[in-house]
C-alpha cells in the first residue's frame, strides 16, 4: 500500500524548478534593465529629434556636469585597467595591481591625475561618496593642464574602435562643451556623439 | 483514502506563477531595448590650419546664414557676409529658426517629403530589403540634403551660451534638412555685433 503511494506521487510534475529559473531570470532582466551605470552627477540631457541609438559596446562617455567639471567613462574593465597604464607611464605614476583592479571597477572618474592614487586607495563607500561630493574637480581640461586629452588620447589607443559620446547637461556653459570640442579636435577625433533624449517635432509643412 | 486526497489538494501548482513570470520576463526584455537614449552624430571641422581655411573658401557668401547663439537663449542670425548693421534677432524653434531656414530650403524640404513618401509607400516586409530600402534612403537623403542650392549653416556660440543652445541649432538643421553646416569658434567681429544690436536695441526700446 505505502509503495503504490509513492509511485502515484512521483507522477506529479513539480514546477518549483522551473519557477525558480524564471525568478532568476527576471531578476536577471531586471537587473539589465534598470541597471544604468551610476553617474557621479546628475544630467539632464537636451532633447533632440535625433533617433540614432547609442552603441552598447566600445563607448567612451564623457560627462559633462552644469558647473563645468568633466567625468570619463569606458565600458570595459580591461580597456579602463590599459588606459591607466598608458597613463601611469606618460606621468610616471605607478600604481599597484590592486589600484589597477579598482580603477577598472570605478564606474567612472573625475579627478586629476595627482589625485587619483589617493582616489583609488579610498575604500569603496567613501570613494563613491566623495565621487558624488561637491568637492570632486573633474579632470582637468584647459590649456594649461589638459589631462582631458591625454586620457582620450590613450583610451583611443588601447581601443581603436572607441565611440566618443559627449553627455553633458542642458544648462552646461557652452564654453566648458567648446574646450571639450577644441581638445578632441586637437587629437583629430572629428566624429562623436552627442547624447540626447528623443524629443517630437512635428514636420515642417509648406 | 481520504488522508490521502487530502495530501493531494494542499500542493501548490506553480504553473500560473511561470506563466506570469514569462509574461514579466518579456515585458523586461523589451524595456531594455526601449529605454535608451539616443544621440546626434556630428562630424568636425579639421583642425589642421590649411585645410580650414580651404573649406571656408568653398562656403559662399551669398548662401551662407551665420547663427549666433548667446547667453539667456538669445540667437541671432545674418545672411551672407558679415557687416554691422545685417545682424537681425530671432528666437529657436518654430516661429523664429525654423521660418528662415525653412525658407531658405524650401527646395530641399520638397525634395525630401517627396523621397520620405515614396520609401514610405514601398516599405519591404523582408527584413533583408527593407535595411536596403533604407539604406538607399539615407542615401538619397543626405545627397538632397547636401546638394546644390542649399544653405550653408555657420553656427558660432559665445562662452555664455548653453549646451542646450547648441543642441536645438543643431536639432534644427535636421528638421530643415540643412546637410552643410559647421560649428566654428566665435570672432570678435560677431560679439561686436551683437553688441551693436543690443546698443540700438536698448535705444529704441525707451522711445516706444
Amino acid at each position: 500500500m505505502g509503495r503504490f503511494k509513492i509511485k502515484k506521487r512521483e507522477l506529479w510534475i513539480d514546477m518549483t524548478p522551473m519557477s525558480d529559473v524564471m525568478v532568476l531570470l527576471l531578476t536577471f532582466f531586471m537587473l539589465t534593465a534598470t541597471f544604468v551605470k551610476p553617474e557621479p552627477v546628475k544630467v539632464q540631457t537636451p532633447g533632440s529629434v535625433s533617433s540614432i541609438n547609442v552603441p552598447d559596446h566600445d563607448v567612451l562617455t564623457i560627462l559633462i556636469d552644469p558647473k563645468g567639471r568633466i567625468f570619463m567613462s569606458l565600458d570595459k574593465k580591461t580597456d579602463m585597467m590599459s588606459t591607466l597604464d598608458a597613463i601611469s607611464e606618460k606621468y610616471n605614476i605607478s600604481f599597484t595591481l590592486d589600484e589597477k583592479r579598482t580603477f577598472g571597477s570605478v564606474p567612472s572618474f573625475g579627478v586629476p591625475i595627482n589625485e587619483l592614487k589617493s582616489f583609488l586607495d579610498l575604500d569603496p563607500a567613501k570613494r563613491e561618496a566623495y565621487l558624488s561630493s561637491e568637492s570632486i574637480k573633474g579632470i582637468p581640461c584647459d590649456s594649461a593642464n589638459n589631462e582631458f586629452k591625454d586620457w582620450v588620447e590613450a583610451a583611443r589607443e588601447v581601443n581603436p574602435d572607441l565611440v566618443i559620446s559627449i553627455k553633458s547637461d542642458a544648462n552646461t556653459k557652452y564654453q566648458v562643451v567648446k574646450t571639450v570640442m577644441n581638445s578632441l579636435q586637437d587629437i583629430k577625433c572629428n566624429r562623436y556623439n552627442l547624447i540626447t533624449n528623443l524629443k517630437k517635432v512635428k514636420a515642417v509643412d509648406e | 483514502m481520504k488522508t490521502k486526497q487530502n495530501k493531494k489538494t494542499t500542493r501548490v501548482d506553480f504553473t500560473p506563477m511561470v506563466d506570469m513570470m514569462m509574461l514579466l520576463i518579456t515585458f523586461f526584455m523589451l524595456c531594455t531595448t526601449l529605454s535608451r537614449p539616443k544621440s546626434m552624430e556630428i562630424n568636425m571641422p579639421s583642425n589642421k590650419k590649411d585645410l580650414r581655411d580651404d573649406q571656408q573658401n568653398k562656403v559662399k557668401a551669398s548662401q551662407a546664414v551665420t547663427l549666433l547663439l548667446d547667453k539667456d537663449n538669445a540667437i541671432y542670425y545674418y545672411e551672407g557676409i558679415p557687416a554691422i548693421d545685417n545682424l537681425k534677432k530671432t528666437s529657436y524653434g518654430e516661429n523664429g529658426l525654423r521660418q528662415i531656414l525653412v525658407k531658405k530650403n524650401m527646395a530641399a524640404i520638397q525634395k525630401v517629403k517627396e523621397l520620405r513618401r515614396k520609401y514610405e509607400s514601398n516599405v519591404s516586409a523582408n527584413a533583408f530589403n527593407e535595411k536596403k530600402q533604407r539604406d538607399k534612403f539615407n542615401e538619397e537623403l543626405s545627397e538632397i540634403r547636401g546638394g546644390e542650392g542649399t544653405p550653408n549653416v555657420i553656427i558660432k556660440a559665445t562662452d555664455e551660451a548653453t549646451y542646450n543652445n547648441l543642441i536645438d541649432a543643431l536639432d534644427e538643421m535636421q528638421i530643415c534638412d540643412i546637410g552643410k553646416y559647421v560649428i566654428v569658434p566665435i570672432t570678435d567681429f560677431d560679439k561686436q555685433m551683437i553688441q551693436h544690436l543690443k546698443d540700438k536695441g536698448g535705444a529704441a526700446a525707451p522711445t516706444k
